[in-house]
């Protein structure tokens, strides 16, 4: 199980002795369920990737602790294997160095319970995400934006993770792409039973795909809600979102 | 990726590259390969023109011009190279320490660069052979004391470009190890800067070095260095100027090696600029086709 407890980070701006401090997260608690597909949905500036950044281990909360299976994922121990993401910008989210197989086979050699040499690991990996055989050598600047999605999905469920952290992982994508990618990730869940913390400003997309919905707002958990009662949300901010969603 | 057969296209990289090569392996085997003794006075020979026995003529004092063109090899170009491998290394080590780890480790390892920095280069380098006294050791020492802040500063600046990456967060967040991240993600995307300084630092530093024997504070007669030749060629500047222009091109001729080289290996190591290359180079063979 995933579970953050209390987190509360703030930063500093300006120079020694004049220095403001700016509050981004404020005792944020929750818990993921082995398996359980959770949104995190809210404005930007909500401190939506601030929570993202803890998750996965780059920054350390102020206050509080994330743990992983009990342990704290601030060790790299015990991340590796055990979680993965798929961020934003798939224009930065490939090494430019790295070819296609490259990328891939790096996220295979953590895991520990496979033969990493073998060609078929990387070939059904891009087989599952909707990519052919031809794509391994390629570089990231040869792909198109949802090729290099699928690409970063494929990495990122290649060291079979417990947990896949997608930090807004559709919104750079067309609306036709964002489909294809949901329908992809809803069935990699189905293959793999990964657990995903699904950070999105699109709560029809989080709908789509969440079993549970985190409404998050300047740095707090306005509410937790079940997507099948998503009709019955009890926050004004919630049930704003909500309403915009349905206007759109 | 295949630096090599990359490189191996690029006619003008590869011309550098050979050059390079060639200079540096005369410089070594220079006994071998001069004609004569650098610093052997022959007075009958003064400002001899070109001979079949001294290709490039003779100097003031009747010294064989190439020999000495050869041998200056050794300190313009050999020990510029040495002192950019060390600057370069302590400025990379302590850029990557500080670009990647940042926090107080960067603030302290910046301040100290500031501290560095704030001092002209030349004048830096003049205070320390001033205090070290003349002599090629305390060039060596000035130089490496001047130049290894300029370094950490770029290459710091330029890790942290590169570790706000997405690549570099995933690698962080799937638990990779830092060493192995930086090895295998930062320092390739970095190396096409560093070649780039590395590049322009070298034809200034031949061009420092040249400019502090010509100011009589480096290499010390009757020893043979590029900008000494150029310095003992400025009395009869207008009545012989040949004999400038031997070291004057040598000079050129290295600083400009030194910079396309730089330009072929960032274009070879970068599979996007190599791509645009070769597709430049395609469609350059297609109009001439038509």
């Amino acid at each position: 199980m995933l579970q953050i407890e209390n987190i509360t980070k703030s930063y500093h701006n300006g120079i020694i002795g004049w220095k403001k401090k700016h509050q981004v997260l404020h005792g944020v608690s929750f818990a993921c369920e082995a398996g359980e597909s959770l949104g995190i949905i809210g404005e930007s500036g909500s401190g939506k990737s601030t929570l993202v950044r803890m998750i996965l281990g780059i920054e350390r909360p102020d206050q509080g602790q994330i743990f992983l299976h009990g342990k704290s994922v601030e060790y790299r121990s015990t991340r590796r294997g055990q979680i993965s993401a798929v961020f934003q910008d798939y224009t930065s989210s490939i090494n430019p160095f790295f070819t296609v197989e490259r990328a891939i086979m790096e996220s295979v050699h953590l895991r520990t319970n496979i033969d990493s040499n073998s060609i078929y690991v990387l070939d059904s990996l891009l087989e599952q995400v909707g990519l052919n055989a031809s794509f391994k050598k390629r570089y990231p600047h040869e792909l198109s934006g949802g090729e290099a999605q699928r690409v970063c999905i494929a990495r990122a469920i290649a060291c079979r993770p417990q947990y896949l952290i997608l930090d807004e992982a559709i919104s750079s994508l067309d609306v036709s792409i964002q489909v294809q990618v949901l329908q992809l990730l809803k069935e990699l869940k189905n293959i793999y039973n990964m657990g995903y913390v699904f950070i999105t400003h699109d709560i029809q997309a989080a709908a789509y795909i969440c079993d549970r919905i985190i409404i998050f707002r300047q740095g707090q958990i306005e509410e937790i809600i079940n997507t099948d009662q998503l009709s019955q949300v009890q926050s004004d901010y919630g049930r704003t979102l909500l309403a915009t969603s349905i206007v759109l | 990726m295949n630096i090599w057969s990359n490189l191996r296209h690029d006619r003008i990289g590869m011309l550098s590259l050979v050059t390079v090569i060639a200079v540096i392996v005369i410089g070594i085997c220079a006994p071998i390969i001069a004609p004569h003794d650098p610093l052997t006075v022959n007075m009958s020979l003064r400002y001899n023109g070109s001979t079949w026995s001294y290709w490039l003529g003779n100097d003031q004092l009747g010294r064989c011009i190439l020999s000495r063109l050869i041998y200056g090899i050794r300190p313009s170009i050999l020990l510029v190279l040495w002192i950019l491998l060390i600057s370069i290394g302590i400025g990379t080590a302590l850029g990557f320490i500080a670009g990647y780890f940042k926090s107080k480790v960067d603030a302290w390892i910046m301040r100290i660069c500031d501290i560095m920095l704030s001092f002209p280069g030349y004048v830096m380098t003049l205070a320390i052979v001033g205090i070290l006294g003349v002599g090629l050791e305390n060039i060596v020492i000035a130089f490496i004391l001047t130049k290894w802040a300029w370094f950490a500063r770029v290459i710091r600046t330029s890790v942290m470009q590169y570790t706000e990456l997405d690549y570099i967060r995933f690698a962080k967040a799937s638990g990779i190890s830092n060493w192995h991240i930086i090895r295998r993600h930062v320092v390739p995307v970095t190396f096409a800067d560093l070649t780039v300084i590395a590049s322009s630092s070298i034809g200034s530093m031949i061009l420092q070095i040249s400019g502090f024997s010509f100011l009589g504070l480096g290499i010390q007669a009757p020893h043979a260095e590029w900008g000494m030749m150029l310095n003992e060629a400025r009395e009869v500047m207008f009545t012989r100027p040949e004999m400038m222009l031997a070291p004057g091109i040598a000079i050129i001729i290295m600083v400009s090696a030194f910079n396309f080289l730089a330009d072929a290996l960032q274009v070879a190591l970068d599979p996007r600029l190599h791509q645009s290359a070769s597709t430049y180079t395609s469609s350059k063979k297609w109009q001439v086709r038509i």
